[in-house]
């Protein structure tokens, strides 16, 4: 403050109250300042309809044949729900070796009750978010068994036409291949045997 | 027919009972509520309002309002629309039921408040000395009972009759009492309220605190001010 | 540890050198706050100048958060305003802040310009920065309006109907410039969606340019004061006025103050009183836009009523019309309206000072009128006060020229 010389000005008779005074106003200032953004940034937050919009969903799975897989949108991603046939479910174990985690060990990628080698509540019944982990494309189904130019020996899986990732029937990560985690599992339960409610889990409806 | 000038509480905000609601009487709006959904909802939707923000802001359970507010196959989450079909609404009535979910910040809630109290019958029907020839019955007659008109008649200079409305009187009694009655239909336009603005609880809920902040920074700030201008003021 | 400390301060006055030999960040600092010298006699009313930057900044924080959430469509409009009041978190206090702005934005200027009527801030050097806030008050102006038109509610379309509508009155081009305007056979989708383009991006666009230029100006010439004698005459050994003091921190720390008070007031109007009484937000708007049905009131927003009332007062379409434009076109010319000896008010004679009380109390008399009923005695009144306004710029030059005025001090005085 070299200007306080002014002659209609003086210098501070007591420069620590000021100093004081100048770093607690601006301080209470910033606390004020940084409260006030809140509500701002957190108007990007999805708003109560976009919530309820992502409310879970309820599925009829009784017209699903062995091998065919149906899809639902559940905030906005797409959900495969998928009925394995008894090859499919029996291939699973034996493709270990090629998989990147096959015990589905990163816990970020299913809940618990679905870290199982089929990676489900009930072995015939895929429930997955099918968008690849990599960038987020929906891959192809593939299910049968039969020759590709990627992998001579197909076992069936989804295929990923963006940048070629690959995962079993149980949507577990082939090795060697851009994406690096399985496709994600969310929470769902089965109401009754023909129907399943994505979106929340069985502990949840203190059920199973 | 008589040319009628009704002057009662009719136009303006003149002659509005006050409603004397609260929107912080949790109590209150879910009775209102109940009454919407039981008297109002068969014909006028509140379009704005979803049932689930019931359960956030007036401390009713899901359970509660599945059980006593949802009808038909209506969910949780859907907005709380009448059952009725629009078309049809305007062959009975004329005129389609309105939305509800802002009236009480169009017309207030002395308005609906004094609306409500005011309906009388007569040989032509019900009738309200706030909104004359409306197309409205009075739903809520058995809790209030019958209102008829005192009527006194004047003939102007031009010799035509006019016949005003002065007050009116409880003819046949309800199942409630006028202060029942004005307890219940407060409750329904607080809840009425509520819903013209559901972000009423919160606002001045957190209005004080931001009003307290504000105050301590200005002391402050004035602190400061006076600080620096010693160097000034001698 | 006082050596790392002594580094970074090193490190930090050479961060500040590198970008002042390419920016004049110093520079700008200096000249406008450190080494602004105002005059050291600002009294109350000379806090709205830095409050109408405020309420500008909180109106364009809050307009780029609501155009986020707004749908500028007429079918879906009203209803995203309630979207927004409902379902986007913090929504409603987005929403109010920016309605509550606009009014407070009104408030502010007109004090502001009561200011500079009282202390003769338009005077010569100052005819500049004046007619700039002619300009910023007729662009905020636009910029309401259209906002105000933006909910789609019921004041909204029908405000938006007259307000255009007056075009009309132009003789020969009238009826194709408001088709022009609309860009339909009635206020319809597309005058709403020009509207919206107008007042998120063009309007703000203008207003912040104006206000930049309004800055300027001030700074080259420096600020007026109630004494309205010049600062600049009595200068000390290094060129500094002698009754002026740096910008920054004496007037940073007041004006700090002065927001404090102001946000108090502000947030006890948002949080309690949003609507305030109708006047803020109206209760028609409430209702969606119908295009066959006027609401039975139809005023506009408080701040437009005393040009409502001129308007009014006048049995004549295009009369009217230019009575209103007039009331502020007349603005423009009041630097050179003013021909007293001395600039503020302190120091005019009586009839100035009656002329101007009576100035503020018909402005917010016609004000008052045009929420009226407009019964004949209202009417009459309106027509006085109209008549009195222009009376007071049209009789300006010889009331200051002719009327004994006190002597200026050669100092400001306390």
């Amino acid at each position: 403050m070299s200007e306080t010389d002014l002659a209609s000005t003086q210098p501070p008779e007591n420069p620590g109250r000021r100093r004081l005074l100048t770093w607690t106003t601006g301080v209470v200032g910033a606390v004020g300042a940084g409260l006030a953004i809140w509500p701002f940034a957190a108007s990007w937050k999805p708003s109560a309809k976009a919530r309820l919009v992502g409310a879970p969903v309820e599925v009829n799975i009784g017209n699903l044949e062995p091998g065919q897989i149906m899809r639902v949108v559940w905030r906005g991603q797409t959900i495969g729900i998928m009925r394995r046939s008894e090859r499919m479910i029996n291939d699973l174990p034996t493709l270990n070796e090629k998989l990147a985690d096959p015990q589905s060990e990163v816990a970020s990628q299913q809940p618990q009750y679905a870290q199982n080698v089929h990676r489900s509540i009930k072995p015939e019944y895929l429930v997955a978010n099918i968008h690849c982990t990599h960038l987020g494309c929906i891959p192809q189904v593939l299910p049968e068994v039969e020759a590709q130019p990627f992998d001579a020996e197909w076992r069936g899986g989804f295929f990923c036409p963006c940048h070629r990732s690959r995962f079993d029937l149980a949507g577990r990560v082939y090795n060697g291949v851009p994406a690096q985690l399985n496709l994600v599992i969310p929470p769902y339960h089965f109401i009754d045997d023909n129907t399943v409610m994505i979106g929340v889990g069985p502990e949840a409806e203190g059920a199973a | 027919m008589l040319a009628s000038g009704f002057s009662l509480a009719a136009g303006g905000g003149e002659g509005l009972e006050h409603a004397n609601i609260n929107v912080h009487d949790k109590a209150s709006l879910q009775r209102g509520a109940a009454m919407y959904v039981n008297y109002c909802l068969g014909c006028h939707s509140m379009q704005y309002l979803r049932y689930n923000r019931l359960v956030e802001d007036i401390g009713l359970s899901e359970a509660q309002v599945e059980e006593f507010l949802l009808s038909g196959d209506q969910e949780i989450g859907d907005p709380m629309l009448s059952a009725m079909n629009a078309d049809e609404a305007e062959e009975w009535f004329g005129i389609a039921p309105p939305d509800l979910s802002l009236t009480a910040r169009s017309r207030g809630p002395d308005w609906i408040y004094t609306y409500l109290k005011e309906f009388y019958l007569t040989e032509d029907g019900w009738n309200n000395t706030v909104l004359p020839n409306a197309s409205m019955p009075h739903v809520l007659w058995e809790l209030q009972g019958i209102q008829r008109p005192i009527t006194e008649s004047h003939t102007d200079a031009e010799g035509v009759e006019h016949v005003e409305i002065v007050d009116l009187e409880l003819d046949q009694e309800g199942k409630l009492s006028p202060e029942e009655y004005s307890d219940h239909i407060r409750d329904l336009v607080a809840f009425m309220e509520y819903a013209a603005e559901p972000a009423v609880l919160k606002r001045e809920k957190i209005g004080i605190w931001v009003l307290l902040f504000l105050v301590v920074f200005t002391f402050l700030a004035w602190l400061l001010y006076q600080e620096f201008w010693k160097d000034i003021k001698k | 540890m006082a050596k790392p400390a002594s580094n970074l301060s090193k490190n930090v006055q050479a961060f500040g050198a590198w970008v002042n030999e390419r920016m004049p960040v110093g520079q700008v600092w200096r000249e406008h706050l450190t080494e602004y010298y105002a005059p050291k006699n600002f009294n109350l009313w000379y806090f709205f100048g830095s409050l109408a930057i405020l309420v500008l900044v909180n109106q364009l924080e809050t307009g780029i958060f609501l155009t986020m959430f707004y749908t500028p469509h007429a079918d879906m409009a009203f209803s995203s305003v309630e979207y927004i009041m409902r379902d986007v978190e913090w929504g409603w206090l987005i929403r109010y802040m920016h309605s509550t702005g606009a009014s407070f934005f009104f408030i502010v200027v007109y004090l502001h310009m009561f200011r500079a009527l009282l202390y003769g801030s338009y005077r010569k050097p100052r005819e500049l920065i004046w007619i700039l806030g002619v300009f910023i008050l007729l662009v905020l102006m636009a910029e309401a309006f259209m906002g105000y038109v933006l909910p789609w509610g019921q004041m909204s379309y029908w405000g938006a109907q007259v307000i255009i509508s007056l075009f009309g009155a132009i003789p020969e081009v009238g009826d194709i410039l408001v088709e022009w305007i609309r860009g339909d056979y009635m206020i319809s989708n597309a005058t709403l969606n020009r509207f919206f383009a107008l007042h998120v991006v063009a309007l703000p666009l203008a207003l912040l340019a104006l206000v930049v230029l309004h800055l300027v100006a001030l700074h080259e010439v420096g600020s007026n004061n109630p004494d309205g004698v010049e600062i600049k005459k009595h200068k000390d050994e290094k060129g500094r006025p002698l009754d002026g003091i740096p910008f920054h921190p004496y007037y940073t720390v007041k004006d700090l103050f002065g927001a404090g008070v102001f946000l108090i007031l502000f947030a006890f109007v948002l949080f309690y009183a949003p609507e305030f009484g109708g006047l803020f937000l109206e209760p028609d708007n409430f209702v969606p836009a119908d295009p066959l049905v006027t609401p039975q009131h139809i005023v506009p927003v408080w701040y437009f009523t005393p040009f409502y009332a001129m308007l009014r007062a006048v049995p004549d379409k295009l009369f009217g019309v230019m009575v209103m434009g007039a009331a502020i076109f007349v603005l423009f010319f009041l630097p050179w309206l003013d021909r007293s000896k001395v600039r503020s008010i302190r120091y005019k004679g009586w009839p100035s000072k009656v002329m101007l009380a009576l100035f503020v109390v018909g402005f917010i008399r016609l004000g008052m009128l045009a929420l009226g009923d407009g019964t004949p005695i209202q009417t009459i009144e309106s027509r006085i006060w109209t008549f009195y306004y222009f009376a007071f710029f049209a009789l300006m030059p010889f009331v200051t020229k002719f009327e004994k005025t006190k002597p200026e001090p050669e100092r400001v005085t306390k």
